[in-house]
């Protein structure tokens, strides 16, 4: 790891020197108020002041902007990134990634190949994090009670405060769960010291269900992990597998690499696999699905309980159908999953309760299962506990006085904890309580400390992967707001002089690593993954009345009464990123709501309550009564709705606050996820939503395409008429003849990969720089964003199917945007690439409304904010930074293209040949984020690319091709795989 | 002139059976009414009046671009997929009433109708300022205005010429050779008057003032003879360009690829439409003019009843465009094409198109009788109809085709904001200010060929 940026940090982290700095203005005052007439001495301070923020300045801006290196550091080529690996942390499992690195500045995370979760995709919350770290409103500074303090000034506080006797009776550590080796070591190092000292572990969204399903399955708390590439037929019990949960990259990735459809050009040799899925809210996982059925999560639970039965799992005892589902159903499935022994998989959501999670565990090991397609691991985060209990216990503790020093590692309970615990007035009765989060938010305003939290690409730290694998989480920048780490402020507890991450980090592999340490270290910092960490499956055996005994499934009561299902938003999740403007405005899917959360439910029960989209209603549970916009989901499960998290915030920062409404409200500890009394009044009320799709029928048009996987064995061209299939006469002339050009750009699409999990959509918000603009402008469609999912739906829009399409530039060879524009601001590359020149664009817009897929965007207004510093340095240095007026668009990524260009040129130079880019090492920022593979990109010359063959597949075809506009992005048809029994 | 209109004798002696001059007039007395309104009747209460409202509307306009300028198109309804709004609506719309002033002119100039002359002049500086309106749209509406030239074939160093396959383009020239030829062919026209009012203006000022416009004019025997030769062969430029603007307009929408755009028929269906706009714009003008001003020996019932009737032809015409624009729509068996079809009728916008059908295509059909074309009062409200009518029409052009074109996922709305409205009130503000100035400070009818009309129609009398 190059030291370069270090340089700044340590001369910036000595602690008496950005006290000053951080005092700079408190003393000011003080000097002139005491001595008024001192003026000499007060421009002594000004001026040492001004100095001393310049120099703050260096800590925060890249130092070439401030001076010449005097030692050039190494491997820094101006102009040039560098690549780094490290991972996101999160307590369902980390996400490995590689971190490109633009002058010492972070512009843009990766997926790192090597690393179990991410197999060399992302999601969108990775994505998105790095406007996390750059965001302006980020807590900068520490506080205490409110007014600005110091690193120091904290240390000497909470120590003195530290309860006397020596046994840390009194002290509380309340955390996310522990998934850090290090913190782990912390943890352990710290209740060694301390026995009476309570380390209490909560996570709003927590795996306790499925904890407490392992119990009942095996006596112990074991974590199922999947292996799709194994399994034939997937059942999926309210489980969002592919969007959803630490591993949901992977599993996206497993899952999808058997969707694509046995070919010779496509896919060669794959079996398509089949899913059913039995879901309340309609998720990405129940569009991948080739059977959906609605249930509420008590008939999903149900049906568990009959499929159990009809299976045959050892005690399992008589069960009937959730009242409603044919039985053909249950027939069909246990039929399928029969039929495919140790070749299947039973996943259900963790939000359900233990019961289904025990019934799975049954049913796949009745199925032979464990161990091909599901395995079990410990827990990765260390000492697990159950989070509703943890946080129970701790304001049980803090309601009774016992607390005397509460310290908060990240997290934000006053938010997000159950709402029957009231924590918000339990916190006030700790003598002392000590807050790290990235935000000044609900939890820092109650206590008495507050310490901004260092973003995980700003400070050292490790974490383990959804499977264990442990990685080490490695800086890329110092951090921009003096923010610290959980380890610091561990440190500063217990530890006589206090350690930076940095040493921490390498004190816990210090020991696993042993001897040749250097060496293995600088193998794990580079490869972004520790070697042989991950945990050993173990070989748990089902207790025998596992299944036996369970509880009575227990559903809504009553009359227009509703389940509840309290989930983490698709986009904000459980609150966290509320002030990512990226997340906020990213579409979620199947809603296409931005910058709200809604009450989902589906048509016949809104049309019972004579509700419609937009009408706010009244949500009453539990005696709690919230105010939020209705919003009607196709396929939502007659019998329930759906409220997301994470919105309704007080202090999230100037993007998340004071926007949506607050589902916490609903969920407490004992009725977890699921509550069963909901009711529905109208108000009277309406609240615009905005929803960037509002459309979802394609009424015969050429757009999407579906067909079954026997129809395409049966006879491949059947799937496609000759409508679709051309070739298309065109009056718009040709310019170019590509087929001579060495490369010819183009693009294919699978659909039956994409789950519509928005993490292209953010991949190309940051790679490109694109602006976002806001709720109003988003009700104006006038969204940004250059990549968009498209989802249409078809059949009964009580369980309609859906298909997720995304709909870039399609970079039409004959494009009638270029035509029309009286500036030639938009024109044809030989390479076949429809290129923007924003200088060129005064803005006519004509070549927008000449577009058939309505990709261009306009800058209506000045959305780019080009005044605020710290968000310049976010911007990918290779793209042009858009202005009000011009036109934008998907532009292929065409900086990768010259990259990858020159790249291989200077190689063709250096090996003698002809320099040409080998397919797959250039891919798009869509491509590469892609968990499933879905997104193609190469060079349709080259019949041997990855691309070409796509394009060769009989499946393959071009939306609104008949217009005649040949365009390079095309799709492959969606192929369900129906269960003949179901038809 | 005189000699081609000579050889019309008998057609013209045919239109004679209303008259389209008052009897009992004589050189002088036409000279003395008409030129009265601008020396010698002062300022009217009235006029004032109207001149302040108008300048308001003005500030309005201004404010309205100041803030554009300040922040960005954004400021209006447009999004994506409406791209195009109240600007280019309006813009259409404009440059529809500016044909009457060129066909009146030119067109029947040529086509020797002399019932014209009383209604040319205004009907012309109605174009001209009609055009001015129009004109100021297509550079509003630029995301970045201030590179308005860049649309124009001026060598410059980026090396770069504009993009001639683009209409917008075509339009560039269309509009601006437009408005150069109206200019000239007004002023041109205007040279003879000019001269009557340097001669007849009462105060220094007014006699400098016009005599400088009046370029020297003396009345010889050659001015006329050059006058007349240059008149003629600008009615002769002036002609084609009556059909080229509206149909290059036509292109804009015509050479697109959005259905309800997409359509060969534009081209003569918009040049219909604008004729009858512009004789709409027209009317609505000159009933209330000839009323405050005493006109109706110059503009006689003749006028408005041969404007009515040339009213409801272009409506036959538009009707037929409008038939015919349905019928594609089913025959074509193109589901786009369709659903654009019954989008218009029944879809969010049907109040716009069924609005359009009333004012177009039913509403006109009253002009069959001879007592509703006599009547100015009616006339006047059918006129305003018309004009409503032919802004309904662009409005469902634009718009309906752009919410809803090929793929539903990025379907929209459109909905305009307080600076649409503005913008669009402030252009008419800017139009009615010019107009009143024109009313006040030159002949509102062409003094010389109203001259020129008695002595024909005194001819024919003595031939009689």
């Amino acid at each position: 790891m190059p030291t370069f940026w270090r340089s700044f940090e340590e001369l910036a982290g000595d602690p008496a020197f950005e006290e000053r700095l951080v005092r700079e203005f408190p003393r000011l005052a003080s000097v002139w108020e005491q001595s008024p007439t001192d003026r000499r001495r007060f421009l002594q301070l000004m001026a040492a002041s001004v100095a001393l923020a310049g120099a703050q300045g260096c800590s925060k801006a890249p130092s070439e902007k401030i001076m010449p290196y005097v030692r050039q550091p190494e491997r820094i080529t101006p102009g040039l990134p560098n690549y780094f690996a490290t991972a996101m942390p999160a307590s369902d499992g980390a996400l490995g990634l590689v971190a490109t690195s633009n002058m010492g500045r972070p512009t843009k995370l990766e997926g790192n190949k090597l690393h179990s979760a991410s197999l060399g995709a992302t999601d969108a919350f990775a994505q998105a994090s790095i406007l996390t770290m750059y965001d302006p409103d980020r807590s900068q500074t520490v506080k205490h009670i409110g007014i600005i303090g110091t690193w120091s000034e904290f240390v000497d506080g909470v120590r003195g405060a530290l309860p006397v006797g020596g046994d840390g009776a009194g002290l509380r550590i309340l955390s996310p769960p522990v998934t850090s080796p290090t913190l782990a070591r912390q943890r352990e190092a710290l209740l060694a010291a301390l026995p009476q000292a309570r380390w209490h572990q909560y996570e709003p969204v927590s795996r306790d269900n499925a904890r407490q399903g392992a119990l009942l399955a095996f006596g112990a708390d074991l974590s199922p992990i999947y292996d799709f590439t194994n399994a034939d037929v997937v059942v999926a019990c309210d489980a969002d597998f592919l969007s959803r949960g630490g591993a949901s990259v992977r599993y996206s990735h497993d899952f999808m690499s058997r969707r694509g459809v046995e070919s010779e050009t496509a896919y060669p040799g794959i079996e398509t696999n089949r899913l059913y899925a039995f879901e309340s809210t309609y998720t990405p996982t129940g569009g991948a699905a080739d059977h959906r059925l609605p249930l509420t999560p008590s008939q999903s639970e149900q049906f568990l309980r009959a499929l159990a039965r009809q299976l045959e799992v050892a005690g399992a005892p008589p069960a009937d159908l959730p009242s409603g589902v044919d039985p053909k159903w249950l027939t069909a499935v246990a039929d399928d999953l029969q039929s495919k022994r140790g070749r299947s998989l039973i996943v259900v959501g963790d939000h359900l309760p233990a019961p289904a999670h025990a019934l799975a565990h049954a049913i796949n090991a009745e199925l032979g299962n464990v161990g091909p397609t599901v395995k079990f691991i410990e827990p990765i985060a260390a000492g697990a506990e159950d989070s509703a209990a943890s946080i129970r216990e701790l304001t049980d503790a803090l309601n009774a006085g016992q607390v005397q020093l509460l310290v908060i590692l990240e997290g934000n309970p006053v938010y997000d904890a159950p709402a029957d615990l009231n924590f918000a007035q339990a916190i006030r009765k700790t003598k002392l309580a000590v807050h790290l989060s990235l935000y000044d938010d609900e939890t820092s305003e109650l206590c008495h400390w507050h310490i901004p939290a260092a973003h995980y690409l700003e400070a050292w730290s490790d974490v383990r992967g959804y499977d264990g694998t442990a990685s080490i989480v490695q800086p890329l920048i110092a951090p921009l707001y003096a923010g610290r780490t959980a380890h610091e402020v561990i440190s500063a507890l217990v530890d006589p002089t206090i350690q930076t991450s940095y040493d921490i980090v390498r004190a816990t592999w210090q020991a696993q690593l042993g001897g040749g340490f250097d060496r293995g270290w600088h193998q794990a910092l580079a490869d972004g993954v520790i070697a042989d960490t991950a945990f050993a499956p173990q070989t748990p055996a089902i207790q025998a009345d596992a299944v036996a005994n369970l509880p009575e499934v227990a559903g809504a009561q009553g009359d227009l009464t509703f389940e509840l299902v309290l989930l983490p938003d698709p986009t904000i999740g459980d609150g966290r990123y509320a002030n990512n403007g990226w997340l906020q405005e990213a579409p979620k899917p199947l809603t296409k709501l931005t910058w709200d959360n809604a009450v989902l439910i589906g048509p016949a029960d809104a049309k019972e309550l004579a509700l419609e989209t937009g009408d706010v209603v009244t949500i009453k549970s539990g005696g709690q009564e919230v105010n939020g916009p209705i919003c009607v989901l196709p396929g939502h499960a007659p019998g329930s709705i759906t409220c997301h998290f994470g919105y309704g915030r007080q202090r999230a920062g100037n993007t998340g606050s004071k926007i949506g409404f607050n589902a916490y409200k609903f969920r407490t500890t004992h009725g977890g996820h699921v509550a069963r009394d909901a009711k529905l009044e109208k108000t009277g009320q309406k609240m615009a939503l905005a929803r960037t799709q509002t459309h979802h029928d394609i009424d015969g048009r050429n757009i999407v395409h579906a067909s079954t996987v026997a129809q395409f064995k049966a006879d491949p061209k059947s799937i496609l008429s000759d409508a679709v299939r051309g070739p298309f006469e065109s009056l718009l002339p040709m310019w170019e003849n590509y087929d001579e050009q060495a490369f010819a750009w183009g693009m294919a699409i699978d659909l039956n990969k994409c789950s519509g999990c928005n993490s292209c959509v953010m991949a190309c918000q940051a790679e490109n720089n694109v602006p976002i603009v806001g709720k109003e402008q988003v009700l104006n469609y006038r969204e940004m964003a250059w990549i968009r999912i498209d989802t249409y739906y078809s059949g009964d829009p009580e369980n309609p199917e859906s298909i997720h399409q995304p709909m870039l530039c399609q970079h039409c060879e004959k494009a009638p945007c270029e035509v029309v524009c009286p500036v030639a601001a938009t024109t044809h590359s030989d390479e076949g690439l429809n290129e923007m020149t924003y200088n060129r664009c005064v803005g006519t817009r004509y070549c927008s409304n000449n577009c058939p897929y309505k990709v261009r965007r306009f800058n209506f207004f000045q959305y780019q904010d080009t005044e605020t510093p710290v968000l310049q340095l976010m911007r990918n240095p290779d793209v042009t930074v858009r202005n009000r007026g011009v036109m934008e668009k998907c532009t292929y990524c065409v900086q990768r293209i010259n990259h990858a260009r020159i790249d291989a040129k200077k190689d063709g130079v250096a090996g003698g040949v002809e320099p040409s880019i080998v397919d797959g090492t250039l891919q798009t920022a869509c491509q590469q984020a892609c968990p499933s593979e879905a997104i193609v990109f190469g060079n349709i010359n080259d019949k041997e690319s990855r691309v070409a063959k796509l394009k060769a597949d009989a499946r393959n075809y071009g939306a609104l091709s008949e217009l005649g506009v040949r365009p390079r992005t095309t799709y492959l048809v969606r192929l369900r795989n129906p269960n003949p029994a179901l038809a | 002139m005189a000699t081609v209109h000579s050889d019309q004798r008998s057609a013209t002696a045919a239109l004679a059976e209303a008259p389209v001059l008052a009897p009992g007039h004589s050189y002088g007395s036409i000279t003395d009414k008409i030129s009265s309104i601008v020396l010698t009747k002062g300022t009217s209460r009235g006029w004032l009046f109207g001149l302040a409202i108008s300048f308001m509307l003005v500030q309005v306009f201004l404010v309205s671009v100041v803030y554009l300028i300040a922040r960005g198109v954004g400021i209006w309804g447009i999004n994506v997929p409406v791209g195009w709004g109240f600007a280019i609506v309006i813009f259409v719309w404009w440059v529809g009433i500016g044909h009457a002033g060129t066909l009146i002119s030119a067109v029947l100039l040529l086509l020797n109708q002399s019932w014209r002359t009383s209604i040319n002049r205004f009907a012309e500086a109605m174009t001209l300022f009609a055009v001015v309106c129009a004109g100021m749209y297509p550079l509003l509406h630029l995301g970045r205005i201030w590179l308005f030239y860049w649309l124009m074939p001026i060598p410059n160093t980026m090396g770069i010429w504009p993009q001639f396959r683009s209409p917008l383009l075509w339009d560039v020239f269309a509009v601006s050779t437009y408005m150069t030829v109206s200019f000239l062919f007004w002023y041109t026209g205007l040279i003879p008057d000019l001269a009557t009012l340097r001669d007849r203006a009462q105060n220094r000022f007014g006699k400098v003032t016009y005599g400088i416009l009046s370029f020297g004019w003396r009345g010889s025997a050659r001015h006329w003879r050059r006058f007349d030769a240059a008149y003629l062969l600008l009615a002769g430029i002036a002609t084609p360009l009556v059909v080229s603007v509206h149909t290059v307009v036509g292109f804009d929408f015509a050479m697109s690829i959005i259905p309800g755009w997409h359509n060969t028929l534009f081209p003569p269906y918009f040049v219909a439409g604008a004729i009858y706009s512009g004789f709409a714009m027209v009317l609505t003008l000159a009933i209330p003019l000839r009323a405050a001003y005493g006109l109706q020996d110059f503009i006689t019932d003749r006028h408005l009843e041969n404007m009515a009737k040339v009213m409801l032809a272009t409506s036959l015409m538009v009707s037929y465009g409008y038939v015919m624009e349905v019928f594609f729509g089913f025959y074509s068996a193109n589901t786009y094409e369709e659903y654009l079809t019954r989008n218009r009728m029944v879809g969010p916008y049907a109040p716009a198109f069924w609005s359009l059908i009333l004012c177009n295509v039913l509403t006109p059909q009253l002009l069959w009788f001879r007592a509703i074309r006599l009547s100015p009062v009616l006339l006047w409200c059918i006129a305003i109809v018309a004009n409503i009518g032919m802004w309904l029409e662009r409005f469902v052009i634009v718009i309906t085709s752009l919410h809803r074109d090929f793929l539903p996922s990025s379907w929209g709305m459109f909905y305009p904001t307080f600076w649409d409205w503005s913008t669009y009130i402030g252009t008419i503000g800017v139009f009615f200010f010019l107009l009143f100035l024109f009313i006040r400070f030159l002949p509102v009818i062409s003094i010389f060929e109203m001259r020129e009309l008695l002595h024909k129609s005194e001819e024919e009398h003595h031939h009689d």
